[in-house]
């Protein structure tokens, strides 16, 4: 495929490089990169952006500050306890570090996530002094003399927000320190959570993202007695500024986007509903929240966008995704500021929709070709091939050049029209299906003639290099793209691509079913006995906590529905806990359903670490969940007794996480020495499940 | 017949007068003219037998009409029409009773043509290969496309009743019949031998029954027989096609709202309500359950013959069909012994079922990417019965290849090897890299070329879906793995075809993942005997001769029905375009429409076109709904009660079913990758042909207060219902393929420049 995209370096005569419209990966040019840093000395900076300090609750009484400090410490120290172990490169680290590098050396490159993130990451490595020079090649290579902990201690910085955010959270919904302690046990002892924080990935600043626009949206709500005051539109800037930070990482952030939504409209609901509010006041809501939810979010994700490319302005791996016009602003690239010919044309008339043209191969002087045969992969369609010789050939070779939304006369230009080339014989159009041939075909993508004339992007191709002698050349840069055409651009590019990563046959593939029971992890380092070993799984006892709460949860918001509906007599603390149970925990099961079940829906291929942000939402319910039931106690038990097994029951689930913990500890800190399923490991005894790869 | 075709069109055309003269009220008939009241009756044997009818004329002419159109000169064209080429070829496989599979929806769809062709005497010989073949002489067409037919013509009374029990006026309710009548593209999709009009006739009369349920205030027990009916054609419609289940889940949804509110019904017992939720329970989710498999039973028990499509199933499901399969393994031994001839089946049937197979030829010493091989002799699998298929079960410690008497079986766990029949080589891994897929072991027949490379040819039978601790290998019903004793990997279909060194057939390697649950890494023994001949050269003369015994070999339904379904829903079939397929987006607008069928050498042609009209009406109403129920929505929440609190229930329940109809059967095919066409779009236009007329009654009664205005109103209905049946009196040549139309005259009826009409030249 390089080889088809390569422009030839004989410029003699009147030839051009057509170019499929869609998106053709070209192999990623390795960028040389000097191999020369300077060791310095890290700090693990604590970057909470957008100003979200760590807010207290208001109200409370100081005993409340003293269990914070207590999650605050422990989160903190979970995450950075052996922050360099292992010293090499591990896992996914090797994109997402590389892409950080990008960004300090200002190189252009594609991925399928928006920039934020990466951004980040090269401005913490940036800040840190680490200089972009080491190269990410792949998982396992050592870091050595490179500098690569401020990253790593950047994500854990945020990594370590998500308990003491969850903890923020649950107290805010359920008013009780037993449930917020719960879910920040749960969260700070899970192996899961601190493995993917200690890391250079997405996910930690995705989950930051995301539980600060959480939190900062259960503030808001909280205000809303008090409405246009500071901290009510300091909650409400927030929440949007998170927002677009979300959807700035990964476009995962869209399924928050949908809860603050949806939180917004039945929020916007219950005013509307509020017969003492003027229609003025309304209108004042409803504009305050537009402007803090809709336009804020949206110019700060632009704004990402704009840092985006006016700080990447060199040529690099990802020029081959974009379209030929978007190149042309690259330093480096061969369409940077090059001018040729604009019309494309044959001496000396100038070629123009409806015409009737043959195409001859420059190298091999042979026709394009197409006759009614199927093609090798797509059976219905038309084979093209290359036909006759030094310019013979037959009316197959004739195919007529229309260019997309233009009339008959109209003048084909460079770059800048979409043509499509139909049959003159049989009436197809030339047409690229996207599907790559065999071996015999170097792996190349298969080019056929399709008899469906609909307008697709396959069957459109434009001009991408084009020389002729007696024509006036024109700059390239008049083609250059605005702004608006970049994003919308690189936005198409960006989906496209995502939607490109079909699981293979041959990978294993995690299902979606999989993950809520823990079924299986994902290696981050090492392989075998000698090797340093680390395993992202989370600590199964939290999990399966998660999931029989899940199951508590629909149980217990059944009964007492029903039991309302029914009328029976029920005292106040019962009605308050079943309008807790509801309200707090049915915003929090909406939460995880829109973190998990979007993903079933979804064709491109899916990994296990997809899970973690409905496992936040998932470990709050939980903690609502069990602190209730605890509280229920006395439905079974005589009130003297039922206060111990509420303290009982606590101390138990937060001592019998605690021991999980202590056992499962070596997954995210480190396993060396023999596999689990031998007698001599550490771990021997714990791989309670044969998925399991530890 | 064309007499009567002309002849049909003009009953319609009184049509609108009726509207005009509408009495609305049912016409009270007494058919027996019965003693009056008043008489004074002494004795009870001089009572007199009365009996009282009440007949809905409008409703009789209604269905008349809609009678007369979709049931007239239903055998006219003689010839395969669109999609009867596809649902034809299974009709005829139902008349041999020979299995298939069809990926396209389940059974019960094939079961209603089936019938209507077993009806009318067809006997199956017919080769559905092209649109536009004419049927022979002898065969009943006209029975064949009777039953869409007659479920197309019922869609049109239905929706005057569910017009009526979603309490609307009957005015209301002949004006969505006579929209339901009058749309060209329903009668087109009913006149042939296809699956929609099925599809709509069952949802319509689930909701009915649903809505007659609801709406009956008795507390009787009859009113449940309409919950069963609602269950019985719930089951009906997902049984044709999987689209029914959108319906059946918006009806499950309305239904669950209202139980909600019996169980809130605080004056009701709580043994009562428990009963009442109990019997919903049985009805919505139980019997439509219990049906939906029976359809598969029907299914199952009629196609007992192996066919076409035996291949995509497994070796116990094969074996359970007439001929094919059974016929060669019937009465073969059941339990694998040492010693035993066996084909090996892999369980995957991607990309194409294969048996383990090996012949005379080597690996290449390198391949062409310059890696290199082992140069041991191929172990491939073959996707045809072959010679080379058969495997014989080695004892490893001892020497000769018969069985024992009596026969020594193979148990889960036990340790075997593999001797290859015609060659004897061994079947063998090692640590070199397969051909295909670098990353797994390499598997050959051994040979030793004295390089160090010593022989690992012993493997583990791991039996999966074994039941006891150490059971026996048997024959078709064990899904074996072969674990290599020496590395642990598993025998595995790699899927990939060999280039043409290994004549294009399937990689088969040993890979390490068996933690992978995959059915590539299965294999099951179809074709088995016990060897009885020491000598190799008796031996390849036993291994050409076929088998036979006699026992009959059984798998349960329940295994045949969840293998059967499994397979439906996960066969993928190539991504096909079609010319005439379109975007959901285009249905709105109508932009593209589907030639159906062009006569052979006139300009006779049948399309799928809609009556641009009263789609156009229809999309409206629809919008409009939407907009007023905003406009509601926020005003009643501001405390401005427009409507009263009756007008509004009724407002909302026409919003639940015809326009939640209307999203539920839209809006998936907006997801949906698949190739999909015009007439995927049906079942959701009738629902926006019942809002029609409905919402104009409630613009009616609650929204108009002046007579003028009223009058306006009525002036404009009437103007639009003479355009309806304009627009479908033009379009009845294409409804109808008759009369043959001038190229000009098609020229003329191109009402949209993106629609497809053919021209013959002359």
């Amino acid at each position: 495929m390089d080889k088809a995209d390569c422009p030839s370096q004989n410029k003699t005569k009147d030839f051009s490089t057509l170019r499929n419209r869609k998106i053709c990966a070209s192999k990623a040019q390795q960028s040389s990169f000097s191999l020369v840093s300077k060791h310095k000395n890290v700090q693990p900076a604590e970057m909470l952006k957008d100003g979200t300090q760590l807010p207290s609750p208001p109200g409370h009484e100081p005993r409340n500050k003293t269990l914070l400090i207590l999650v605050v410490v422990l989160s903190f120290s979970t995450r950075f306890y052996k922050l360099a172990e292992p010293p090499h490169v591990c896992w996914d680290e090797t994109h997402f570090g590389k892409m950080g590098s990008y960004y300090i050396n200002r190189t252009f490159f594609f991925d399928v996530h928006p920039p934020l993130g990466k951004m980040l990451i090269g401005f913490a490595g940036f800040m840190t002094g680490y200089d972009g020079t080491f190269p990410f090649i792949k998982p396992g290579d050592k870091y050595e003399e490179h500098n690569y902990l401020g990253m790593r201690g950047f994500c854990a910085a945020l990594g370590s927000c998500l308990p003491i955010f969850a903890y923020l959270i649950v107290l805010e919904l359920s008013q009780a320190q037993s449930a917020a302690l719960i879910t920040a046990s749960l969260l700070i002892f899970d192996t899961g959570c601190i493995t993917i924080s200690q890391y250079i990935l997405l996910d930690p600043i995705l989950m930051f993202f995301i539980m600060a626009a959480v939190l900062s949206m259960i503030k808001f709500n909280q205000q809303r007695y008090r409405p246009f005051t500071a901290p009510w539109w300091m909650w409400l800037v927030l929440c949007g500024a998170n927002l677009s930070g979300a959807v700035g990482v990964k476009f995962v952030g869209l399924f928050i986007i949908v809860l603050v939504g949806l939180n917004t409209i039945s929020d916007l609901w219950v005013l509307l509903g509020d017969l003492n509010l003027s229609l003025v006041d309304l209108l004042k809501h409803f504009l305050a929240r537009v402007a803090g939810l809709i336009l804020l979010p949206l110019f700060l994700y632009v704004t990402i966008f704009a840092v985006h490319f006016v700080v990447l302005n060199k040529s690099g791996p990802g020029d081959g995704f974009f379209s030929s016009a978007f190149q042309s602003r690259l330093i480096g690239n061969n369409l940077h500021n090059v001018s040729m010919p604009e019309s494309e044309s044959r001496t000396p008339v100038l070629v123009r929709h409806g015409d009737i043209i043959r195409l001859e191969h420059k190298e091999t002087t042979r026709n394009l070709h197409a006759h009614r045969q199927e093609a090798p992969l797509t059976k219905k369609h038309f084979q093209v091939t290359g036909y006759g010789i030094n310019g013979t050939g037959d009316s197959n070779d004739l195919w007529r050049v229309e260019v997309c939304g233009g009339q008959r006369g109209d003048l084909v230009k460079v770059l800048r029209s979409k043509v499509r080339f139909l049959h003159k014989a049989t009436g197809c159009v030339l047409y690229s299906s996207g599907k790559t041939l065999p071996k015999w075909g170097w792996e190349q993508v298969e080019v056929t003639c399709s008899p469906y004339l609909k307008e697709s992007p396959s069957s459109q191709w434009n001009i991408e290099d084009h020389f002729h002698p007696e024509l006036p050349n024109i700059s390239l840069s008049v083609l250059k793209p605005n702004f608006l055409e970049i994003l919308l651009e690189s936005h198409i590019v960006m989906i496209k691509g995502n939607s490109g990563l079909k699981p293979k046959d041959n990978e294993m593939n995690s299902k979606p079913w999989h993950w809520p029971i823990n079924y299986q992890g994902l290696r981050f380092s090492g392989v075998n006995e000698t090797e340093y070993r680390v395993y992202l799984l989370g600590n199964p006892v939290v999990w399966w906590i998660n999931l029989a709460s899940l199951g508590l949860y629909v149980i217990m918001v059944a009964v007492a529905s029903i039991a309302i509906k029914r009328g029976l007599p029920l005292n106040q603390s019962r009605l308050e806990h079943s309008r807790l149970l509801k309200r707090g925990g049915g915003l929090l099961l909406l939460g995880w359903l829109l973190h998990y079940l979007p993903f079933h829906a979804m064709g491109r291929v899916l990994y296990y670490h997809h899970y973690f942000p409905a496992m936040l939402f998932s470990s709050m319910l939980t903690g609502v969940t069990l602190d209730i039931v605890l509280k229920n106690s006395d439905l079974l038990l005589h009130s003297i007794y039922s206060d111990r097994l509420k303290v009982g029951g606590w101390l138990l689930l937060q001592l019998s996480i605690l021991y999980s913990f202590y056992l499962f500890h070596p997954l995210s800190y480190g396993m060396t020495g023999p596999l689990a399923h031998e007698p001599g490991s550490a771990m021997a005894g714990l791989k309670w499940m044969d998925s399991w790869d530890f | 017949m064309f007499l009567d075709c002309g002849g049909k069109p003009e009953c319609l055309e009184k049509k609108p007068t009726h509207v005009r003269g509408e009495h609305a009220n049912s016409t009270h008939n007494r058919s027996q003219p019965g003693s009056e009241p008043g008489e004074p009756l002494p004795e009870m044997l001089q009572l007199p037998l009365v009996v009282t009818v009440q007949v809905d004329l409008v409703l009789v002419l209604i269905s008349s009409l809609a009678f007369l159109t979709r049931l007239s000169c239903l055998s006219y064209p003689n010839a395969v029409v669109f999609d009867e080429v596809y649902y034809g070829q299974f009709v005829s496989l139902y008349m041999k009773r020979i299995f298939f599979i069809d990926d396209s929806g389940p059974p019960l769809g094939h079961i209603i043509l089936a019938l209507g062709a077993y009806l009318g005497g067809f006997d199956g010989n017919f080769v559905w290969n092209r649109i536009g073949a004419e049927y022979p002489m002898g065969m009943n067409v006209w029975s064949l496309r009777l039953l869409p037919a007659l479920c197309g013509a019922l869609c049109v009374p239905l929706g005057y009743l569910l017009a009526l029990e979603l309490k609307f006026s009957h005015v209301s309710a002949l004006g969505a019949a006579v929209l339901l009548l009058l749309e060209n593209s329903l009668i087109v999709q009913s006149r042939f031998l296809l699956l929609e009009s099925v599809l709509i006739f069952f949802v319509l009369l689930a909701l009915l029954s649903y809505l007659r349920f609801q709406n009956s205030t008795s507390s009787s027990w009859s009113r449940y027989g309409w919950l069963l009916l609602c269950g019985v054609s719930c089951a009906a419609a997902v049984g044709v096609k999987y689209m029914g289940l959108v319906s059946y889940l918006l009806l499950l949804g309305v239904a669950s709202v209202d139980t909600w509110n019996v169980i809130g019904d605080r004056a009701a017992s709580h043994l009562s309500v428990c009963v009442q939720c109990f019997c919903r329970f049985m009805c919505l989710l139980v019997v439509p359950a219990l049906l939906y498999i029976f359809w598969f039973y029907i299914h199952l028990s009629v196609l007992n013959h192996s066919g076409p499509h035996d291949q995509l199933m497994s070796s116990a499901f094969q074996a359970s069909l007439k001929g094919g399969l059974s016929r060669i393994t019937k009465g073969q031994p059941l339990e694998v012994a040492f010693g035993s001839q066996v084909t090996l089946r892999s369980s995957a049937s991607h990309p194409v079922p294969c048996w383990l197979h090996s012949h005379k030829a080597n690996y290449p010493v390198r391949y062409e990417n310059g890696r290199g091989s082992s140069h041991q002799q191929q172990v491939t699998c073959y996707p045809f019965k072959d010679v080379n298929n058969w495997w014989i079960i080695k004892d490893p410690n001892r020497q000769d290849l018969v069985v024992d008497t009596p026969p020594k079986p193979v148990h889960h766990g036990d340790v075997i090897q593999l001797v290859h029949g015609m060659t004897s080589r061994f079947l063998n891994s090692h640590d070199v890299a397969a051909p295909m897929s670098p990353h797994a072991q390499e598997v050959s027949g051994y040979i030793d070329f004295n390089v160090s490379m010593p022989a690992q040819n012993l493997w583990r039978v791991d039996i999966t879906n074994r039941e006891a601790k150490s059971e026996v290998w048997k024959t078709i019903v064990s899904d074996v793995r072969l674990v290599h004793v020496n590395t642990s990997a598993v025998l595995k279909l790699s899927g990939v075809s060999l280039p043409e060194w290994g004549f294009r057939q399937l990689e088969v390697v040993a890979e390490k993942a068996f933690k992978v649950h995959s059915s590539s890494l299965g294999w099951t023994v179809e074709e088995h005997r016990y060897g009885t001949s020491q000598e190799q050269k008796d031996r390849e003369v036993e291994l050409h001769s076929p088998t036979h015994i006699d026992v009959d070999r059984k798998i349960s339904f329940w295994a045949k029905f969840v293998e059967l379904q499994w397979k439906m829903l996960t066969l993928k079939q190539e991504e096909s375009e079609h010319k005439y397929s379109s975007s959901p987006v285009e249905w709105i607008t109508m932009k593209t429409n589907i030639a159906y069928w062009l006569h052979t050498s006139t300009n006779a042609q049948i399309h799928l076109i809609g009556n641009l009209v009263s789609w156009g009406v229809a999309h409206l109403s629809m919008l409009a709904y939407q907009l007023l129920a905003v406009i509601y929505l926020l005003r009643r929440r501001r405390g401005f009660k427009d409507i009263s609190d009756g007008a509004w229930e009724q407002f909302v329940r026409l919003g639940c079913v015809c326009v939640g109809s209307w999203l539920v059967n839209f809006v998936p095919f907006l997801l949906m990758e698949k190739t999909i066409f015009l007439y995927h779009y049906l079942p959701a236009l009738c629902y926006l042909h019942l809002l029609t007329p409905t919402l104009l009654e409630h613009v009616h009664t609650h929204l108009l207060s002046s007579p003028t205005h009223r009058r306006l109103l009525h002036v404009c209905v009437i103007g639009v219902l003479l355009y309806v049946f304009l627009c479908f009196w033009t379009f009845c040549p294409l409804t109808y393929g008759t009369p043959e139309l001038s190229a000009s005259q098609l020229q003329r009826l191109k009402w949209r420049d993106s629609w497809d009409i053919l021209y013959r030249r002359q």
